[in-house]
């Protein structure tokens, strides 16, 4: 099956399983199209991230859904109900946002309550509503403080409380933790999954830390220039990348690009400058036709030595690809190293190796002459 | 570590010779502006309240401390407030002169919040044009533009003459000199000073929060009165001050604009120190009405104070 067939077989859940449904929502500011004609279907209980650079329009299609823009054409509908052109304070949708927008003159318990005051709860349901909420998010000792006075990851909590308290159909999250530091957030990522897992609330994020996105979200969407590029779960985004940009932006990435030589049914061989790609999966293309081949800085294996026959032998199966290079910068961070491979051809090869023993004896250094090789399955094939 | 925290003599000496220097720094800079009031304000308030309890034979004040007989003798007179607290006029000009100045921070405040409010919206391109606006009065004398509503408001002024014209009533309306062109004037002096404040604490305003706001249920006059109102309280409060307490003390529009119905103390003041001459019953009046502002507003001032320290010693 080729990338392209993937990305479509999930754009196209049936309608029937679809909470949330997007259809060719457009926004235009002037005659630029910030969102172009997005179409799209959410599970219920689902976390779905949308994940682009600044300006790709992931904002724009996140404030949609929360009624602070209007569509300019297409529809939203959630649980059959079309509420394109309802207003925010109507949808049974709310968002955590960016930096929080906490009330800075009302307690943390009053910032709860706001949304609960709104639909008229009576007051001692508010008060066990708000309670649970506290508790859920471990806040109970904070119920009286003002926003200024809890740190940034107190804040947050603050903010998913406020979000969660009226049982929102939809939680939408916009860049959820941006504001922290780094230690801080990928803690918090496990305790917001945690949360909203338990709450069984559906969800859309929006994010331009790709980190984030995959640790969090069961589903992501590559946005660039108003649309999807691609929609898919974690794994599938990053070891099959459907176009160039894709495999690019999510993780690090080495692009050769080549034309198809050999076409097989079970393999195609991809001819480089640098070396010929033997590729263990049929793809969908031409003979002689442009392509790029992407191939990810951990799959690769360095050795001084040159491979013997019996490695050659049992990689063979898989397709071996081997090329000859000499290091030119090594990146010692700890868990793992990366190196930089300058090939014959003047092309950097990126090569990442997990440091899984303390003393390396065979530890590679500047200007060693090492052998780079790779399983033809690792390869991935770009038509786009 | 012990041997890399400590701190080598010289440069703490150095940091504790800056630390002193900006301390001093600090001092001048505040010390000057205090000089300055305490010369100019606080003395010559000082002149007044020795004024209103002195003793006076017509003519001349008795000294305060006299030695007669070898012991002290201390010349003070309550009188003049005894009189300010017995005399039922006083009081009500008090009272009148509170009230105009109330009920003038009132309409400014009304007036003032959704002007603004919509200044702080407008496009950013736009705001240095309409805060020069609201700032154009200032370029003339506030007199000129007092005596300016005198020509409109007058029986026979602008306003009169064109709705005569034009039929809609049959004799002037009598606007002069009553308690609507007093007001009229005070409103219109003061506004700026309302708006600017108001404008300064808006404009700062997280429209996110009120985004917020909606995304939560509320409507857009419920997120006004829960979010937008109670976060320019200390834009209100301000205003306010900036207008309530001159007006108390307004002299100008109530002599030009004000009639003899509209009491205010200012009026009292300028007839006490320059038709009686009485020196010390004008100073003590003065001193009254600047304990009536300065009082309250210490009061309130403390509490503000008190509440930021109890959110503060919470963390």
């Amino acid at each position: 099956m080729t990338n392209a067939a993937v990305a479509v077989q999930h754009q196209s859940v049936k309608a029937d399983d679809s909470f949330l449904t997007i259809r060719k929502l457009t926004k235009k500011f002037g005659d630029v199209a910030a969102v172009d004609a997005v179409s799209l279907n959410i599970r219920k209980g689902e976390i779905f991230a949308m994940l682009g650079a600044s300006g790709c329009g992931k904002s724009t299609l996140l404030r949609m859904l929360a009624g602070f823009e209007i569509p300019s054409s297409g529809a939203i509908v959630l649980e059959g109900q079309d509420i394109t052109s309802l207003p925010p304070y109507e949808r049974p949708i709310n968002m955590m946002f960016q930096s929080y927008a906490l009330f800075p003159h009302l307690t943390v318990e009053q910032n709860i309550a706001f949304g609960l005051e709104r639909d008229g709860m009576p007051k001692g349901d508010i008060t066990t509503r708000v309670t649970e909420m506290l508790e859920l998010t471990q806040l109970k000792q904070f119920a009286k403080r003002k926003p200024h006075q809890l740190s940034g990851g107190q804040q947050q909590r603050v903010a998913l409380a406020r979000s969660l308290a009226k049982r929102p159909k939809l939680l939408l999250l916009d860049e959820p933790l941006g504001a922290l530091d780094k230690k801080l957030r990928e803690q918090t990522q496990i305790e917001l999954v945690n949360i909203i897992d338990k709450v069984g609330v559906t969800c859309v994020m929006v994010t331009h830390d790709q980190e984030e996105a995959m640790t969090m979200a069961s589903r992501i969407a590559v946005m660039k220039s108003g649309g999807f590029l691609q929609v898919g779960p974690p794994r599938e985004i990053y070891e099959t990348p459907a176009t160039k940009y894709v495999a690019d932006f999510i993780g690090n990435v080495n692009l050769f690009k080549g034309t198809l030589s050999v076409d097989e049914p079970d393999h195609v061989v991809i001819q480089t400058p640098e070396c010929q790609h033997f590729v263990s999966h049929g793809i969908t293309g031409t003979l002689g036709m442009d392509v790029h081949v992407a191939l990810r800085p951990e799959k690769i294996s360095l050795q001084k030595k040159a491979p013997t026959p019996q490695e050659r032998e049992s990689a063979r199966e898989d397709g071996f690809n081997c090329v000859q290079g000499i290091v030119k910068n090594v990146s010692y961070l700890g868990s793992y190293t990366t190196y930089h491979v300058k090939l014959s051809t003047g092309t950097t090869l990126k090569v990442m190796n997990t440091n899984d023993a303390r003393h390396d004896d065979h530890r590679l250094d500047w200007d060693d002459s090492v052998y780079a090789w790779w399983d033809g399955s690792d390869v991935v094939v770009l038509t786009q | 570590m012990s041997s890399v925290s400590l701190p080598t003599p010289q440069p703490a000496q150095s940091a504790s010779r800056r630390s002193w220097l900006d301390a001093l720094g600090a001092r001048t800079v505040i010390g000057i502006p205090f000089l300055w009031l305490a010369l100019l304000f606080l003395v010559p308030f000082l002149i007044v309240v020795k004024i209103s309890i002195s003793e006076s034979d017509g003519i001349h004040f008795k000294e305060m401390f006299v030695f007669t007989d070898g012991h002290l003798q201390w010349n003070v007179k309550w009188g003049n407030y005894a009189f300010l607290a017995s005399d039922a006029l006083y009081i009500r000009t008090y009272l009148s002169s509170i009230y105009y100045a109330g009920v003038t921070t009132i309409i400014c405040l009304l007036i003032g919040y959704p002007f603004a409010y919509f200044m702080a919206r407008s496009p950013a391109t736009w705001r240095p044009a309409l805060l020069m606006m609201v700032m154009l009065p200032f370029w003339t004398s506030l007199l000129l533009r007092v005596y300016a509503w005198k020509g409109l408001l007058a029986s026979n002024g602008v306003i009169n003459d064109l709705l005569l014209a034009i039929g809609v009533i049959s004799e002037p309306l009598k606007m002069m000199n009553t308690s609507f062109s007093l007001l009229i004037g005070m409103v219109y002096a003061y506004l700026p000073f309302m708006i600017l404040p108001l404008y300064a604490n808006l404009v700062k305003l997280d429209l996110r929060l009120l985004e917020a706001a909606a995304d939560l249920g509320a409507k857009p006059l419920t997120a006004f009165w829960k979010v937008t109102i109670p976060l320019s309280k200390a834009g209100i409060v301000a205003g306010a001050m900036l207008v309530f307490i001159p007006c108390v003390g307004e002299f100008v529009i109530p002599e030009l604009l004000g009639g003899p119905s509209t009491l205010m103390i200012g009026r009292v003041l300028w007839d006490e120190f320059f038709s009686n001459n009485d020196w010390a019953m004008a100073s003590a009046v003065a001193v009254v009405m600047v304990l009536l502002i300065i009082i309250p507003l210490a009061i309130f001032n403390k509490s503000q104070t008190e509440n930021a320290a109890r959110e503060k010693g919470r963390i």
